[in-house]
C-alpha cells in the first residue's frame, strides 16, 4: 500500500498495516516529530493531519491512512526551508518551553486557522482543548496562534 | 537573543528526546515487569518459558544484578529489584529485554509470579496509628508557643489535607544505554541528575564512575518528577545493556510510568493559632504529617522544606513546627516543583483566611497585618533574617494594578444577585527560599573551552528540561565574554565533562550554573587580558581591558579596538590555555538540624497574585474569571522565559489545588493512571483573563547578574485560586461560617462544602 506523507509517496509493505501510525512513521520512516505520550488518544503530543483533519495518530492504524494526505510536522516548513509562519509565530510568542507538545500543537493549531483564520482568543482556546501542555501554562502558546492568525488571513 | 535555544529545532520536530534516538537496528527494547500487590510476599517464580522465547535476550531478576541492588539516592532503603518482599504496586521485579515491546509483553505473560498478600498501610492516618516513622521526628521552634497560646484572646485550630500530584510531564521516563570498550557504558538519560545516575548506573553494575557516561541534551519536561526516579529507568535500562551487551532503551508507557514512579507528597496537617482582635498572629503551632511512601528518598528534604516554609511571608513571633514522614505502601514519594513548601504554606494560608471570616475582615488585612517588616519583626522561626523584602511593595502595587478593593464590592453586589452563581475573590503572597537546605549541594561547575577561530563551547552541570536554562546560560556566557550568542554554543550536559554535580532542582540552576559559567569566563578573560594587552601595545592594567561586542579594549582608550576572534589566535600562538573550569559554591548557608536553627538559603524570592472565579454552587464547577500577578525576578536574564516560568508554574499549582485528584483503590492500586482519569490543566482551564508581570528596578545582590531563581516560586501563587474559590463558597453562608475544605478543592470538595453550609 501507499502513504502520502508530506507530500512524498512511500512504498508500505501490507505487513505493517496493522501498526499504529505513530509507531510506524518514528520507527520505519524516522519521522520523530510525532511523540508517543500517552497512547490512548487523549494527548495531542502524536497529532498530525489527515486530509487537513487532526487526528491522534497513536489511535490510527497504517492500513487506514491508505490514500489519505498526512502532515507531519516535518512537512510544516515553507518550501524555501524557511520556518512556516505559524512555526514563527510559536518562536516569537514563547510558546515552547520542553517542546515535546508542541508538533501535536503547531499542527492542531494549523488546522484550526485553515478553517478559521480570525478566530477569538475563545475559539483558540477551544480548538486546542484536545492538546495537553504541562510547561507552558498555555498563555503564550494562545498568543502565538492569534499572532499567526493575521498570516492566514491573508492567504 | 530573546528566543529559546532550541525553539526552531523544537517547532520543526527536530529536536531529539532520548525515545527519539534509534542508534542501531541492534538495539533492544527493555521493560519491566512490576509489583500488582501493594504490600505482598514474593514465593517464587520461574524465568525459563520466558527466556526461551524467541526474540527475548534477557530476563533478570535481583540474582542478576552483579553488584548492589540499591537505588535510594539518600538513604539506602530501595531495592532496584524487589527481593522477597513488595512493598507497593509498581515496584520492579523482573526486567527484560526484548527485539521490540510486543515481544517483551509476550514474555512478561510468561512469568507467574506467587504471591501471599499481606496487609498494605495506604492511608496517613494508619500510618500514624502504626508509627512507622521514616526518621525521627523533626521540630523547628521560637517562642513559648503553648504559654502564648493560652494567653491568645482568639484562637482557631483544625487539620487540612493536602493532595498528592502526579508530575505529567510529557516525556515519560527514559533512557538509552550503549555499551562500550570493556565494562565502559554510556547512558541517554531523561534525568534532572546526571551524576546521580551515573553514580548508581556504577553501582548496580558493581563498576567504577569512571566507567560510566551520562549525556543529556533535553528532557520533555521533568518537575521534580525525574530528580531520583530517572535513576531506577537508568539503572534497569544499564543492567539489561550489560547483560546482552547491546543497546537497550527504556520508554515507560504512559500508565506504567503514573504506577511506577513517586508523586507530591499527601500531608495531614493539625494546626493552632491566637491571635489579637486586628488579626496578628501571636503563636501558631503546626503538625505536618507526610506521606513518604514505601521508601525514604528525598522526603526528609521536602519535609524540612515544608517546615522551613510554615510561615510563607508572615511574621510570627512564637512559632513551633512539628515534622514527621510516615512510611506508606505506595510508590515512595518525591521532588515535585516546590518540594514540600506548598504543603507548608497551604496551612498558613488557610489558617490567615480563617482568621479574616473569624474577625470579619477581608483577608487581605490580615495578611498585610502579618507581613514580614524590613526593620523589625523580619526574622524567621529558623532565625535566619528576611532580608531585601519585597512584600509590600509587591502588595501595593499589586493592590492598585488588580483593582482589588473596587472588585472585592463589585463581587459583593453580583453575590447580593445571584442566587447559585458565586464569585470569590483573594490575594496570596509568597516568599521563597532559595538554595538547597542540604548546604553542601549548593555548588556546581562548568568548562568552557575557546576554540582557535574564536567558537566558544560552554559545559555546565545543569539539565535542560524546558524551564530555558540553557537560554540563560547561552546569554550569561556571551554577556560575560564580551561575544555574540552566535559564536557561542551550550553542549549536552555530560558527565564526563562536568563531574559530581548537584541535580537541577531547587530553582537554582542558572544561579549556580551561570556563576560557574562566569567563574570560568573570569579565569580566561584573566589569562587573554594579558595577551590583549600586548597586542593594544599598552601598558595599563588587566582588569582595565573589557570584552565586549565581539572586540577587546582598554577601557581608558577605547578608540583602539581588536577582535576577540583575533585575540584567540594570537594567544594560542603564545601557548595561552583558551580552555577553563569554572566552580561555584553558595556563600554563607548553613543549618543546624539537630537545633532547627540557621541560614538556609541565599534569599528569597517573592511574589504576589490575585485571582476572582465564579463557582456554580450546585455543581461545583468553578472557572478563573481573572488572575493578575506581579513576581520578583530580579534582573531577568531573560524575561521572556521567566515569564513563562510564572504562568506555566501558576497553571501546575491550579492543577495541583482544584482538578488533579489522585485516588487509590482499597488495595493500593492506583485508580487515576492516565489522562482520561488525572486531570491536568487544559488550555481551557486558565484564567479568562491572565495578567502576569514581573517587578522592575530590584536587582538581587550578590547573585549572577542581580538574576532570581524563578522555577518554584509561582506554583505557590495558586493558592489566590484554592482561596478564591473558598470565598466564594463562603458567600453561601454570608462569610460567617467557615467552609470545610481541602486541597484539591475539587468538584466535589466544593458542592459538600456548599451543602455543609446551607
Amino acid at each position: 500500500m501507499k502513504l502520502i506523507i508530506n507530500k512524498k509517496e512511500y512504498n508500505v509493505p501490507d505487513s505493517y498495516g496493522e501498526k499504529r501510525l505513530t509507531d510506524y512513521i518514528r520507527d520505519e520512516l524516522d519521522l520523530t516529530g510525532a511523540k508517543n505520550a500517552c497512547q490512548m488518544n487523549a494527548c495531542g503530543a502524536c497529532a498530525v493531519l489527515l486530509n487537513n483533519e487532526v487526528i491522534k495518530i497513536c489511535h490510527v492504524l497504517v492500513k487506514d491512512a491508505e490514500g489519505k494526505e498526512i502532515l507531519t510536522i516535518e512537512g510544516m516548513e515553507n518550501p524555501d526551508g524557511t520556518l512556516h509562519q505559524l512555526q514563527q509565530a510559536f518562536v516569537d510568542a514563547g510558546a515552547i518551553q520542553c517542546g515535546f507538545c508542541t508538533p501535536g500543537m503547531v499542527l492542531t493549531a494549523h488546522a484550526f486557522l485553515m478553517k478559521n483564520p480570525k478566530p477569538t482568543r475563545e475559539q483558540i482556546r477551544k480548538a486546542l482543548q484536545g492538546n495537553l501542555c504541562r510547561c507552558t501554562g498555555y498563555q503564550q502558546i494562545i498568543d502565538a496562534v492569534e499572532m499567526a492568525s493575521e498570516y492566514y488571513r491573508k492567504n | 537573543m530573546l528566543l529559546h535555544e532550541s525553539a526552531i529545532k523544537q517547532v520543526t520536530g527536530e529536536a531529539v528526546f532520548v525515545n527519539d534516538m534509534d542508534i542501531s537496528s541492534e538495539m533492544l527494547t527493555g521493560h519491566v515487569v512490576y509489583s500488582k500487590y501493594a504490600h505482598a510476599k514474593i514465593l517464587g517464580y520461574d524465568l525459563k518459558q520466558a527466556k526461551a522465547l524467541s526474540g527475548v535476550y534477557a530476563v533478570l531478576s535481583y540474582k542478576d544484578i552483579p553488584g548492589e541492588n540499591q537505588v535510594g539516592p539518600v538513604a539506602k532503603d530501595e531495592l532496584c529489584l524487589a527481593e522477597d518482599v513488595v512493598t507497593n504496586i509498581g515496584q520492579a521485579i523482573i526486567l527484560i529485554a526484548a527485539k521490540d515491546k510486543n515481544t517483551a509483553l509476550e514474555a512478561e505473560k510468561l512469568i507467574d509470579i506467587k504471591y501471599e498478600v499481606l496487609e498494605p498501610i495506604l492511608e496517613i492516618e494508619k500510618a500514624i496509628e502504626k508509627n512507622t516513622l521514616i526518621a525521627p521526628v523533626r521540630k523547628i521552634e521560637r517562642g513559648n508557643v503553648e504559654k502564648e497560646l493560652n494567653k491568645s484572646k482568639h484562637k482557631i485550630s483544625g487539620v487540612l489535607e493536602t493532595g498528592a500530584q502526579e508530575h505529567w510531564y510529557l516525556e515519560t521516563q527514559s533512557c538509552l544505554c550503549i555499551p562500550g570498550e570493556d565494562r565502559n557504558i554510556k547512558a541517554y538519560s531523561s534525568t534532572q541528575h546526571p551524576s546521580e545516575t551515573q553514580a548508581i548506573i556504577a553501582e548496580v553494575l558493581g563498576i567504577k564512575s569512571n566507567e560510566v557516561e551520562v549525556e543529556v541534551r533535553r528532557l520533555g519536561g521533568a518537575f521534580g518528577g525525574k530528580e531520583t526516579q530517572a535513576n531506577h529507568i537508568a539503572a534497569w535500562s544499564a543492567l539489561l545493556c550489560n547483560a546482552t551487551g547491546k543497546p537497550v532503551k527504556i520508554h515507560l508507557f504512559r500508565d506504567d510510568d503514573q504506577i511506577i514512579t513517586g508523586k507530591r507528597h499527601r500531608f495531614l496537617s493539625k494546626y493552632e493559632a491566637g491571635f489579637d482582635d486586628e488579626g496578628k498572629i501571636i503563636s501558631y503551632s503546626v503538625e505536618l504529617n507526610a506521606d513518604a511512601g514505601s521508601a525514604t528518598d528525598l522526603s526528609m528534604a521536602i519535609l524540612e522544606r515544608a517546615m522551613l516554609h510554615a510561615d510563607n511571608a508572615y511574621y510570627i513571633p512564637n512559632m513551633k513546627v512539628i515534622g514527621k514522614a510516615y512510611r506508606t505502601n505506595l510508590p515512595s514519594n518525591t521532588a515535585f516543583r516546590g518540594f514540600g513548601g506548598p504543603q507548608g504554606i497551604a496551612v498558613i494560608e488557610t489558617v490567615i483566611d480563617k482568621i479574616a471570616r473569624y474577625l470579619g475582615k477581608d483577608s487581605v488585612e490580615i495578611r498585610e497585618k502579618n507581613f514580614y517588616k524590613k526593620e523589625n519583626d523580619n526574622i524567621t522561626h529558623y532565625g535566619e533574617k528576611v532580608e531585601n523584602n519585597r512584600l509590600q511593595v509587591i502588595y501595593e502595587k499589586i493592590l492598585k494594578s488588580s483593582e482589588y478593593r473596587k472588585r472585592r464590592l463589585e463581587i459583593n453586589q453580583f453575590n447580593s444577585e445571584n442566587e447559585f452563581e458565586k464569585r470569590g475573590i483573594a490575594l496570596t503572597p509568597v516568599k521563597f527560599g532559595i538554595s538547597f537546605t542540604t548546604a553542601f549541594l549548593n555548588q556546581a561547575g562548568a568548562l568552557v573551552n575557546i576554540y582557535k577561530d574564536g567558537s566558544v563551547l560552554v559545559n555546565h552541570g545543569g539539565t535542560e528540561m524546558g524551564q530555558g536554562l540553557y537560554t540563560k546560560i547561552l546569554r550569561i556566557a556571551s554577556l560575560e565574554l564580551g561575544v555574540s550568542e552566535e559564536k557561542i554554543i551550550v553542549n549536552a550536559t555530560n558527565t564526563s565533562k562536568i563531574p559530581n554535580t548537584s541535580a537541577t532542582a531547587a530553582s537554582s540552576g542558572s544561579d549556580i550554573n551561570g556563576m560557574a559559567v562566569k567563574n570560568a569566563i573570569d579565569i580566561l578573560k584573566d589569562r587573554l587580558a594579558s595577551v590583549a594587552l600586548e597586542l593594544l601595545g599598552s601598558k595599563s592594567q588587566k582588569e582595565n581591558i573589557i570584552f565586549e561586542n565581539d572586540f577587546v579594549f582598554d577601557k581608558n582608550k577605547p578608540g583602539k579596538k581588536i577582535l576577540f576572534k583575533e585575540l584567540i589566535p594570537a594567544a594560542y600562538l603564545k601557548q595561552v590555555s583558551l580552555s577553563s573550569t569554572g566552580f561555584y559554591k553558595t556563600p554563607d548557608i548553613w543549618f543546624d538540624r539537630e537545633k532547627g536553627v540557621g541560614n538556609p538559603f541565599h534569599y528569597f524570592a517573592f511574589g504576589m497574585a490575585v485571582t476572582e472565579v465564579l463557582v456554580d454552587t450546585l455543581t461545583g464547577y468553578h472557572k478563573i474569571l481573572r488572575t493578575d500577578i506581579l513576581h520578583d525576578t530580579g534582573d531577568s536574564i531573560n524575561d521572556e522565559i521567566d515569564i513563562g516560568q510564572v504562568v506555566g508554574g501558576f497553571v501546575q499549582g491550579v492543577g495541583w489545588c482544584t482538578t488533579e485528584e489522585i485516588k487509590w483503590d482499597a488495595k493500593g492500586n492506583l485508580l487515576t493512571h492516565s489522562p482520561d482519569t488525572y486531570k491536568i490543566p487544559t488550555i481551557q482551564d486558565i484564567p479568562a483573563d491572565f495578567r502576569v508581570e514581573l517587578l522592575k528596578g530590584y536587582p538581587n545582590p550578590n547573585t549572577i547578574r542581580n538574576s532570581k531563581a524563578v522555577g518554584e516560586p509561582p506554583f505557590m501563587l495558586a493558592f489566590s485560586v484554592w482561596l478564591a474559590i473558598k470565598d466564594a463558597i463562603s458567600v453561601v453562608g454570608n462569610h460567617k461560617s467557615e467552609p470545610e475544605f481541602s486541597l484539591p478543592a475539587t468538584n466535589e470538595v466544593i458542592v459538600l462544602a456548599v451543602e455543609k453550609i446551607r
